[in-house]
């Protein structure tokens, strides 16, 4: 089993929390950046060579700004040289602005099963600094023409910790979602990168990002409402309802092989893990001369410190045997492991590690205290 | 020997000293052009860096002057406070002195400290305006100040300028003509004078003297009369720009000897050198034990480096013979040092060159000065303390007595509120204020020597905007009311924190640095007190709020190496922390005393 990722780099406008790639004036090279994604494909045949592909996920940047022709040309491409699981599970990453009865059709028709569209709130302001493209109506209206459309895998994306969310507009937000009867949300909590406008916003003063009790409340509030309404907490961001938690992720936190395409794009194959250029002319450039991604081989060590990083992140948790697998478990780890227990942070059941709700909130410090450096 | 001048040079921080003397040794053909690389004197990095001599040094020009030849021994004094002993024994080699003034800036206390030196000595000066190019240069009232202070001629103030050369041809002749040649018996016994010496891995330890009366010759049996230690003269000669070995070097000169001598603490500054078949009767006068003034401890980072410290701390007393060292541990830092450095600067320097000459990073506690205790029981006998955590119970203490010393402070007429302020402040007690011309001011205060190793120099700079210089000398010591001030971190004491602090003072300091803490150590999973306290009394309290959160929950899609990487640079920064108790502690905690007003 392995999955598919195709980065698409471009995007209408620029919002201001976002670090990904992507670039927003791009129509001249449009054609040649599809057509060298889809020679990318090909050329990389034989790193999936005998797996299942059981995901495909168009991400970005802003894969609904794909025309039909250019996304029935990659996925062709991908079928061409892949082999396709035929329940797999295909995900197009929306925008609300973008979303239309035509376009849902087409992706539709083009085998997209799933959609991932970029909500983030529902409060109007908030949208605006943010440099969203959408209205709050849009917001709204988006998911149940989606599901007119007859899509009935969809994931809406949410954001908290914003400067002015209260409490009870972000309670609002997500008694929103709830009632769209959606099947999957991702909720992330607002992070400030270097190189973004938010960072400088920051910096500026112009923006205060809210405190860590509110973000902290915010995230607990979430967590119990959506549990209440039948989802699954299965990853620190991530909520499903049963049978729908997103096969793509989940790969990523499980350690599974993934081959991403595209500028920027990572792929990872169980002891490598490789990175494409993050800028569209030099990918552009470099193609050709094969010079346009970077790679590093996982060390033991550093295979060990990435399955309890993703592993804790997960409801599943750290299956011991894959930590012996690599090194014994020792003195060290034994001493954090009762101390975290004590503290109601971790569980140990059935040879599995996983985080309390209380240990969620620490995830990165309790992961860091398992690692070996 | 009527045709050698010894003469050495005054000036302040950034006067142009330096400058001043590479156009010297350029003038006489001592260093070619293409050799020339600024202020060829300063050997160490760390002294061009910090534009600052720290090593005394000495230079032999020849020069020829209305048919005559002659024999110039310049030698480079250090700049600074901390080592002013060193100042004195090299002004004590010399007939003459150079005073060099920045003419934009005018006389500063450590030049007046040391032209008083000089002037003890009877050494004939010859005043400089040097920076004469610069814009800002203000000849009259600078030459004012200078004819104030030596009771010179207006016409014996040499204007000069080390970058454009200005002057540079005036001051030798000057020295020629006006600096005395030196006085001696070639046919006494010998008698040399150490200045300073220097440690040379291939060669040992390389000793320089001035020659009072006598001939030193290679192959003569010469004595130490301080330290009573028979050598072998293996080499001796005279300072070029490199060593230049010569038969024998002769009463009024300067040379320098090797002698197989291996560290620096048996070549002691000041002490007389002699011939053991014929010594002289007296050592030459002045001779003094440098004792250190401020102690702190020194840690290795990696508590695993302590043996590769001992032998980096080992290395550097070869050619730092001031530096003393004893082996200590602390609960918080585990296995160190107890350090004695002759002052401030001396201290920051020891700390540079272990991380720069021997790669050793460390960690250095907050300095103290070394106090005198008397017990009830023995009320006569003085029971020292360099380290105030070995400070006895108090309850069978009588006394305490802590070093004091003389400070001068030269500022403009401005500041003298602000200045008196921060020295009342530091519990110090002016004794007498001069108007050196109509807008700079001599201060002078007796004060706590430990009050000037908190903060002083910076809070100075700061109150004065820059125009204060600052010098002092020690003046015995004094009982004091003071008390010793802990801090406790969780519950559990920050032995490394401790300080000997006046009683009128624990109050403030406990709250300031209990602030402090608050600011440099990170907020953990837990809550942490931080608590000053006397004895079992709490007197201030801050308390660092647990961390609520630590997790990313942001979208990364498949980038996991980054954060990986993220949080395993985290993890490494962690293990630079020392552990009390519970709490991780980083390295700069341990130092916060001296931050305070940041």
């Amino acid at each position: 089993m392995a999955g598919i990722y195709i980065h698409i780099p471009f995007c209408k406008q620029k919002c201001t929390y976002c670090d990904f790639h992507f670039s927003t004036s791009f129509e001249h090279y449009r054609k040649e950046m599809i057509e060298t994604i889809g020679k990318e494909i090909a050329l990389r045949k034989e790193e999936l060579k005998h797996v299942t592909i059981a995901s495909i996920y168009f991400g970005g940047g802003t894969p609904s700004i794909l025309n039909t022709q250019e996304l029935n040309f990659l996925l062709q491409k991908i079928h061409a040289n892949f082999d396709v699981d035929s329940s797999a599970e295909i995900t197009l990453e929306a925008n609300p602005d973008d979303i239309s009865a035509q376009q849902l059709a087409m992706w539709k028709d083009g085998g997209i099963n799933r959609l991932s569209i970029g909500l983030q709130s529902f409060k109007s302001s908030d949208l605006n600094w943010m440099n969203r493209a959408h209205t709050v109506e849009e917001a709204l209206s988006c998911v149940q023409l989606a599901k007119k459309s007859g899509f009935n895998a969809i994931s809406v994306d949410l954001i908290y910790g914003l400067p002015d969310l209260t409490m009870e507009e972000w309670k609002h937000h997500i008694d929103e979602v709830i009632a769209m009867d959606v099947q999957h949300i991702s909720a992330y909590c607002l992070t400030v990168e270097e190189k973004t406008a938010l960072n400088k916003l920051v910096n500026e003063k112009k923006i205060v990002p809210a405190g860590e009790d509110a973000q902290s409340e915010q995230f607990l509030e979430l967590s119990h409402r959506l549990k209440k309404a039948g989802f699954l907490h299965y990853e620190i961001s991530n909520f499903g309802k049963p049978g729908f938690e997103a096969v793509h992720n989940s790969n990523y936190w499980k350690g599974v092989s993934y081959m991403g395409v595209g500028p920027s794009a990572h792929s990872f194959n169980g002891s490598k893990r490789r990175w494409n250029i993050s800028n569209n002319s030099k990918y552009l450039k470099q193609f050709a001369s094969n010079a346009y991604f970077e790679e590093e081989l996982l060390t033991l060590k550093d295979q060990w410190n990435e399955i309890v990083m993703t592993g804790l992140r997960t409801t599943s948790g750290v299956a011991i045997e894959q930590l012996k697998a690599l090194f014994p478990l020792d003195e060290a780890f034994q001493l954090a492991l009762l101390s975290f227990q004590k503290d109601g942070m971790i569980e140990f059941l059935n040879n599995h590690l996983s985080l309390t709700d209380k240990g969620r909130l620490q995830a990165d410090f309790i992961a860091s205290e398992f690692f070996k450096v | 020997m009527k045709n050698i001048r010894n003469f050495c040079i005054i000036a302040h921080i950034d006067h142009g000293k330096s400058t001043l003397a590479d156009r010297l040794l350029q003038t006489t053909g001592t260093i070619s052009d293409r050799d020339m690389k600024a202020q060829a004197l300063d050997d160490m990095d760390l002294e061009r860096e910090r534009g600052i001599t720290i090593k005394s040094h000495a230079i032999q020009m020849n020069y020829t002057f209305e048919g005559e030849d002659y024999i110039l021994n310049l030698i480079d004094t250090p700049g600074h406070v901390d080592f002013s002993y060193e100042v004195s024994r090299s002004i004590a080699a010399c007939e003459g002195a150079l005073l060099i003034v920045d003419a934009s800036q005018g006389i500063e206390a450590q030049t007046i400290s040391n032209l008083y030196l000089a002037l003890e000595h009877d050494l004939e000066i010859i005043p400089i305006l040097n920076k004469m190019d610069l814009p800002g240069a203000m000849p009259e009232e600078v030459s004012d100040q200078i004819i104030e202070l030596i009771g010179c001629d207006m016409e014996d103030i040499i204007p000069a300028s080390g970058k454009t050369g200005l002057g540079v041809d005036k001051i030798l002749e000057a020295i020629l003509t006006r600096i005395p040649a030196p006085k001696g018996d070639e046919n006494g016994p010998l008698q040399a004078m150490i200045f300073d010496s220097v440690f040379n891995p291939f060669r040992g330890i390389i000793a320089y003297y001035r020659v009072k009366n006598g001939v030193i010759r290679k192959g003569d049996k010469v004595r130490f009369l301080n330290t009573g230690k028979d050598y072998n003269a293996e080499e001796v000669g005279i300072l070029k720009m490199e060593l230049n070995p010569k038969k024998e070097v002769r009463a009024g000169d300067v040379g320098y000897i090797i002698s197989g001598i291996k560290t620096a603490k048996e070549v002691k500054v000041g002490d007389t050198l002699t011939l053991a078949a014929n010594p002289c009767e007296i050592p030459i006068k002045g001779f003094e034990d440098v004792k250190p003034m401020v102690f702190a401890g020194i840690y290795p980072v990696e508590t695993d480096d302590y043996e590769e410290l001992r032998y980096s701390m080992e290395k550097l007393q070869l050619n730092d013979s001031s530096l003393v060292f004893e082996p200590e541990s602390s609960a918080a830092l585990g296995f160190g040092f107890r350090c004695g450095f002759l002052g401030m600067l001396h201290m920051e320097i020891i700390q540079e060159r272990l991380e720069r000459e021997f790669n050793m990073t460390v960690i250095t506690t907050v300095p103290n000065v070394s106090y005198f205790c008397y017990l009830h029981k023995d009320k006569e006998k003085a029971f020292i303390v360099n380290n105030p955590s070995e400070l006895p119970d108090p309850s069978g203490v009588e006394r305490i007595e802590e070093p004091y010393i003389k400070a001068q402070v030269i500022t403009k007429s401005e500041y003298i509120g602000q200045i008196m302020n921060l020295c009342i402040e530091k519990r110090g007690e002016i004794k007498n204020q001069v108007y050196l011309t109509q807008d700079r001011v001599e201060l002078t205060f007796e004060m706590p020597l430990a009050e000037i190793v908190f903060d002083f120099y910076d809070r100075l700079k700061s109150v004065s905007r820059g125009y204060a210089s600052f010098d002092y000398h020690p003046i015995g010591y004094k009982q004091s009311d003071l008390i010793k001030m802990d801090l406790l971190l969780n519950g559990e004491q920050l032995d490394a924190l401790s300080a000997l602090v006046h009683r009128s003072n624990a109050f403030d300091l406990g709250k300031k640095i209990c602030s402090k803490l608050k600011e440099l150590i990170p907020r953990q999973q837990f809550e942490i007190p931080i608590q000053a306290a006397i004895g079992a009394k709490i007197i201030a309290r801050e308390t660092i709020k647990a961390l609520r959160k630590d997790v990313t929950a942001k979208c990364y899609g498949g980038d996991i190496s980054r954060k990986r990487k993220l949080l395993e640079k985290q993890k490494e920064g962690k293990k630079r922390m020392r552990q009390v108790g519970r709490v991780e502690v980083p390295q700069e905690a341990f130092m916060a005393v001296l931050k305070l007003n940041d």
